[in-house]
């Protein structure tokens, strides 16, 4: 299978590859990983003209620590998430959900920035970027803005990035004492996607949830928090009976996708099971 | 000299896989080398209007652009199916490009061939095609609807034949006096084979010498030869082509049939005059390879108060795709009727089988062929008797076996058992398993919610189809014998040539391990040659688990041959009576004396004979063709236990146990790996694979995102042990073990999942046991109804 | 065309080709390196898997030119002395292939865990090699291989400690 052709750069640096886009009027597209931008040229579903390669900026591959944050670049690799000792100490649950994307080989050249601006409903960074409540900083020749999670994902492969902006860094507030986060994924198994995939991050005083971010990915068009179920939990204490009535009613199966990798009321109740496991285990870990 | 025969020797092939020189036909490059890129239809059902290659013709790079039209008018006819059910049986055209209309999504319409791959692909873009689309029909019972659309021109249904065996009336009287029968309705789903190498062909016609190599990636060159030029091709001379199968990437039956491919690209060849390449991608594969399966059934067993089988009485309707492919009428009948006794001594079955033609892709043999579809149907309907009965599975069974001083034994199905001992298997299984362990275990997981499992799986299986005779009596186009050759270099090295085909059974070691055992010469001086038409006299392929039984049995009979030459040979050199002579581990002696003469010195006598026996031709160089009596019947009994998730539906396989018998073993490494290959295969079908076409015809189900197959961390590592009862007519006492894994596993896994909720009312699921499936009947209970509204691939896993 | 220079098991090839060759497509295409195979078009198999800067890749999903002045290994570099490395050797002692198509990938696949993970359990192994199908050996023995493998490779290294 052969893509359409196209012209190739590598990009030296931001500015340069940031100019080749600004140029090329949307018909240019950034090369990071490629881990679903080539899947989908080889299937002749997109024919970009122009490819800027950025895999080279070093800069945008690293992750530190910036205050209360973790700050990921975006070309770092799922791999190289799953493996930081920043990210295991201060979010395991992001390295975890790193090292059950795809396979290893995906792991080692698919990118986080890659894949939060292609925006498969059911990648699995969408729910965790949203249960962690992360910001997405994105870049363009006009500088630097930086969205809440919350405000990225529009709608299916559609998120607030414009066509001359790049995402450079995503950064998520480190767990705080009485804080774990946790992320629980129902694959589908000739893919490896989420059919669904529900993040959770909880605070807790005294046995009681101050707070809870819960977000679900693979279900519907695009990934969603699940505001009622985090309002249910606040203020009381994490039991198996809370949870349980918390997570009912999760989602709308009027509101999931259904398909041949589960119907739309399969999909509401793997949301409340897998709702049940990431909260039990982030529960679990802000103890 | 080491016993080769029993010992699990290395297999020699491996060298060249492992440092990735193997050779398949994708990896084949020629000077002047063309890409074919094959333009094909978006349509289930549609009639071709008009074809403009104007635009693809002027692509640069572009070579020429054919049509179907193209190919006919130049003299290429129709390809055939190989086999005949009854005189009544519809056969209408398969074109290798389609010629007025397109019958399945995936048909070919066109063909592209350019300098390299990827122009040919940009071109093929530029085939601009004028449709009128025709209502389609997917499943097979509503293509048998009066008001169905025909899928063919020229015939007024969609039934292609109407098959029958058993005798009907004793049948239902039998049936009618059971104090109890078992209902048993069921989808045995169709499932894309998916051998992980993709088909490819290469056509490359040498204008010079007026001949024709084909290379193509199949289990079965001589046959591609003989209905390429009996049949579709009738001016291209057989004796002026060479078909090629190098190394071969998995075939699972996928790759026995020829393809239209093979015809586009030796008559582009010859068109040409430069060699034409093509190579499926993935998508193209899943459109165009051969399906597997797709029955519906609906079984009735009638038993006795004792618990005894009285009656079988099946009705199956088989789809049978758009075309009929090369074994596709034989597989749901002959290798599926057939096999409805199993293991049992049910005095009287009857199946009726209707062929059914749909607008999909064409349906033929998948590993087992017919037989998993029997022993699936025949496994399920007894493991739910003995659930209506209250009786214990294993008992039920065995109290309805065949016993072992019973054979040869005369099934009501027509086959005559060989040799068995069932009871034997089932045995070592349950013992292996810890039977009784394993319900103690589940009745206290059970008591904790937990849903725990156990399935049995009783098969038998019939390999090496034969003999001629009898097969060309049911309809059979080819015989289905096998050739063997043995060649004795002057120096005492030894070529083995076989008509069967390896692609990843270890031929080149099994076969090499029985000459070098025969001849008692060192492994390495045997070298074993196999798919290419110009090396070997003839073959009919591998597939049905026959190359040992069959192919193994002409190398024996040529073996033979051999060894009574160099008798005459060694005892002339010997100057003894030929009778006097004995052959030991690969020294000819004079008997009870210390006179010797080495095989090697033999071999080179035969080639330099200037002390030679008169009457004897020069040469150590022998041929035979081996027909088999009877089938063989290998056969065996698998259990495995499994965990239900009841949060998810998700079923995880807990232990595998398999005890197959089949026949003698002339390498159990190798055995035990086409077992294990086999149970994946068949749980593959149980939990996760299915193709599925939406209403219109078109695939859901299209590439490697949305069909899924067992990975590693899918499967449990596999318990097996063995059982041997020769096969008492064939000279290796052998009987096959290529396809008894698929056989056995995906009923074995089904009933376990049976067993773990029958308790909740649950007595069936339909396949693939997706999570979705299992959940939605644990949720409504019953007889898995709701399940069946569960999305076909409907598959997840936590 | 795009020019590149690839080093491929420590030889560097220097090549014009389009910006849409993909890796697999070179190395097997303009440098006759057939042992890495292509067995499905959706970045699934893992028949295609090589080793891009010592990491394993999918060939089918990286194009040639971000190959461009980096490191590949093929299976071919794998033995590239003469001598089997343990995974070949693991491969053929414990039948972990029948047909050989899958192998290649298998093999890359594996010597990557084996990288950072020298003694795996059966579990890790198979998760190890969720990205390539084989559809011949159920898995058994390629998991027996992997740790017939894994055994030699600590051996060794403990001889050379």
């Amino acid at each position: 299978m052969s893509t359409y052709a196209f012209d190739y750069a590598r990009a030296q640096s931001v500015d340069e590859a940031l100019t080749l886009l600004a140029g090329h009027d949307g018909e240019a597209r950034l090369l990071a990983g490629g881990h679903s931008l080539i899947p989908a040229m080889k299937l002749r579903l997109t024919a970009p003209t122009l490819l800027i390669d950025v895999s080279g900026l070093e800069d945008l591959a690293a992750v530190t620590l910036d205050g209360g944050h973790l700050a990921i670049g975006a070309l770092t690799t799922h791999r190289a998430v799953e493996t930081s000792e920043l990210v295991r100490t201060h979010c395991p649950a992001l390295a975890e959900a790193a090292a059950g994307i795809g396979d290893p080989q995906v792991r080692n050249r698919g990118t986080i920035g890659g894949s939060l601006a292609h925006a498969d409903p059911a990648a699995d960074y969408p729910a965790l970027v949203l249960a962690l409540d992360a910001e997405i900083e994105m870049t363009s020749r006009d500088g630097t803005r930086t969205v809440s999670a919350d405000d990225f994902f529009v709608d299916m492969y559609t998120t607030a990035l414009a066509a001359h902006e790049m995402i450079t860094r995503v950064r998520i507030p480190v767990l705080g004492h009485g804080e774990g986060a946790a992320y629980a994924k129902f694959a589908n198994p000739a893919s490896r996607y989420a059919v669904v995939g529900v993040a959770a991050k909880v605070s807790l005083a005294d046995g009681t949830c101050r707070a809870a971010r819960v977000a679900v990915t693979g279900a519907a068009p695009k990934a969603f928090r699940a505001t009622a179920v985090e309002r249910r939990l606040a203020g009381r204490p994490l039991t198996e009976a809370v949870i349980a009535e918390a997570v009912r009613g999760l989602a709308d199966p009027n509101e999931l996708l259904s398909d041949l990798s589960g119907s739309a009321e399969y999909r509401a109740h793997l949301c409340e099971v897998m709702a049940t496991r990431a909260l039990r285990e982030a529960a679990a870990r802000a103890a | 000299m080491p016993n080769f025969i029993g010992s699990p020797v290395k297999r020699v092939e491996d060298k060249r896989f492992i440092t990735g020189k193997g050779r398949y036909t994708d990896d084949i490059v020629l000077p002047g080398m063309t890409y074919a890129c094959i333009v094909r239809s978006e349509h289930a059902h549609a009639r071709i209007k008009a074809i403009d290659t104007s635009a693809a013709e002027a692509v640069d790079g572009v070579l020429a652009v054919f049509t179907g039209q193209d190919m006919v008018d130049d003299g290429i006819l129709s390809i055939p199916t190989g086999w005949a059910v009854g005189d009544a049986m519809k056969e209408p055209p398969h074109y290798p490009l389609a010629v007025g209309k397109v019958h399945h999504v995936g048909d070919g319409v066109a063909v592209v061939i350019a300098t390299d791959k990827a122009t040919a692909q940009d071109a093929a873009e530029q085939v601009m095609i004028e449709y009128e689309p025709l209502p389609a029909v997917v499943d097979a019972t509503a293509a048998l609807a009066p008001d169905a659309p025909i899928v063919h021109d020229g015939l007024d249904s969609n039934l292609c034949f109407d098959w029958e065996l058993g005798d009907r009336d004793a049948t239902d009287r039998a049936m009618a006096a059971a104090h109890h029968v078992t209902t048993y309705e069921l989808v045995n789903q169709r499932v894309v084979p998916n051998a992980i190498e993709p088909r490819s062909a290469i056509g490359h016609y040498d204008p010079a010498r007026e001949e024709l190599t084909l290379y193509t990636s199949s289990q079965n060159p001589h046959l591609i030869r003989l209905l390429l030029c009996a049949f579709v091709w009738p001016d291209l001379p057989e004796h002026k082509v060479r078909v090629v199968s190098p190394d071969v990437g998995g075939g699972f039956g996928s790759k026995i049939f020829h393809y239209p491919e093979e015809v586009i690209c030796a008559w582009a060849s010859k068109k040409l005059e430069r060699p034409v390449k093509w190579t499926a991608a993935r998508s193209e594969s899943f459109v165009t390879d051969a399906h597997g399966r797709d029955h519906v059934s609906t079984a009735e067993l009638g038993l006795d108060a004792e618990g005894n089988m009285v009656a079988l009485r099946v009705k199956t309707v088989a789809n049978l795709g758009a075309y009929l492919s090369t074994f596709a009428p034989a597989v749901p009948t002959y290798l599926y009727g057939t096999l409805l006794a199993g293991q049992y001594r049910t005095p009287h079955i009857h199946v009726n089988v209707k062929g059914v033609f749909t607008n999909t892709v064409p349906v033929d043999a998948y590993r087992g062929a017919g037989r998993p579809e029997a022993t699936f149907l025949v496994e399920r309907v007894v493991e739910l008797a003995a659930k209506e009965l209250g009786m214990d599975p294993a008992e039920l069974r065995r109290k309805n076996f065949i016993r072992p001083d019973e054979f040869p034994y005369d099934t009501p199905v027509a086959l005559q058992y060989d040799s068995g001992n069932y009871e034997g298997a089932l045995d070592k299984a349950l013992e292996m398993i810890g039977y009784e362990d394993f319900r103690r275990e589940q009745a206290e997981a059970r008591k904790q919610g937990r849903l725990l499992g156990i399935g049995f799986s009783s098969y038998i299986e019939a390999c090496g189809i034969a003999p001629s005779q009898v097969v060309g009596a049911l309809g059979a186009r080819a015989g289905l014998y096998e050739s063997g050759g043995i060649r004795v270099h002057p120096t005492g090295k030894v070529e083995v040539f076989t008509g069967t085909h390896s692609h990843g059974q270890g031929h080149e070691t099994t076969f090499a391990q029985i000459v070098a055992h025969e001849l008692g010469i060192p492994l390495e001086n045997v070298e074993v040659v196999h798919g290419d038409t110009s090396r070997v006299p003839f073959g009919m392929g591998t597939y049905g688990s026959r190359s040992l039984a069959v192919g193994g049995s002409a190398i024996m009979r040529a073996l033979d041959k051999v060894k009574d030459k160099a008798r005459k040979i060694a005892a002339h050199k010997l100057e003894a009576a030929e009778e006097d002579v004995e052959f030991v581990d690969g020294t000819f002696r004079v008997k009870g004396t210390d006179r010797t003469i080495g095989f090697g010195d033999v071999a080179l006598t035969a080639y330099v004979p200037h002390d030679y026996p008169e009457g004897v031709e020069p040469g150590l160089d022998e041929n035979a063709f081996y027909d088999p009596k009877n089938f063989t019947f290998p056969f065996g009994t698998h259990i495995c236990t499994v965990e239900v998730d009841p949060d998810t539906g998700v079923v995880r396989i807990l232990r595998y146990v398999a005890v197959d018998d089949v026949g003698n073993i002339i390498n159990p490494m190798i055995v035990e790996g086409q077992i294990h290959g086999g149970i994946a295969q068949g749980v593959g079908q149980a939990l996760f694979e299915g193709a599925v076409y939406d209403e219109t015809g078109q695939p859901l189900t299209g590439s490697y995102m949305d069909y899924t197959m067992p990975r590693a961390d899918d499967l449990p590592s596999f318990e097996v042990g063995h059982q041997v009862t020769p096969c008492p007519h064939n000279p290796l006492g052998v009987k096959g073990a290529g396809e008894a894994g698929t056989i056995a596993s995906t009923a074995c896994v089904v009933n376990a999942v049976v067993d773990a909720l029958y308790h909740r009312g649950i007595r069936d699921i339909p396949m693939p046991l997706t999570p979705e499936r299992v959940w939605r009947a644990l949720h409504a209970g019953g007889d898995g109804a709701a399940a069946a509204a569960a999305p076909a691939g409907g598959n997840g896993q936590a | 065309m795009a020019h590149i220079s690839i080093t491929v098991n420590g030889k560097r090839h220097e090549a014009d080709v389009e910006p849409r060759t993909l890796l697999v497509d070179f190395l097997r295409e303009h440098l006759g390196l057939t042992g890495t195979h292509v067995g499905c078009d959706t970045s699934q198999c893992g028949a295609c898997t090589v080793h891009l800067d010592g990491r394993s890749v999918k060939a089918c999903t990286v194009f040639a030119v971000q190959a461009d002045g980096r490191s590949v290994t093929t299976i071919e570099g794998m033995s590239a002395d003469g001598a089997l490395h343990p995974l070949q050797e693991g491969f053929r002692e414990e039948h972990g292939l029948q047909c050989g198509f899958c192998t290649p990938g298998m093999i890359m696949a594996a010597a990557d865990l084996l990288q950072h993970n020298p003694d795996p359990s059966e579990a890790e192994i198979r998760h190890a090699l969720e990205g390539n199908y084989c559809r011949c050996t159920g898995y058994h023995n390629i998991v027996r291989a992997v740790q017939y493998a894994a055994r030699k490779m600590r051996e060794q290294a403990t001889v050379e400690a």
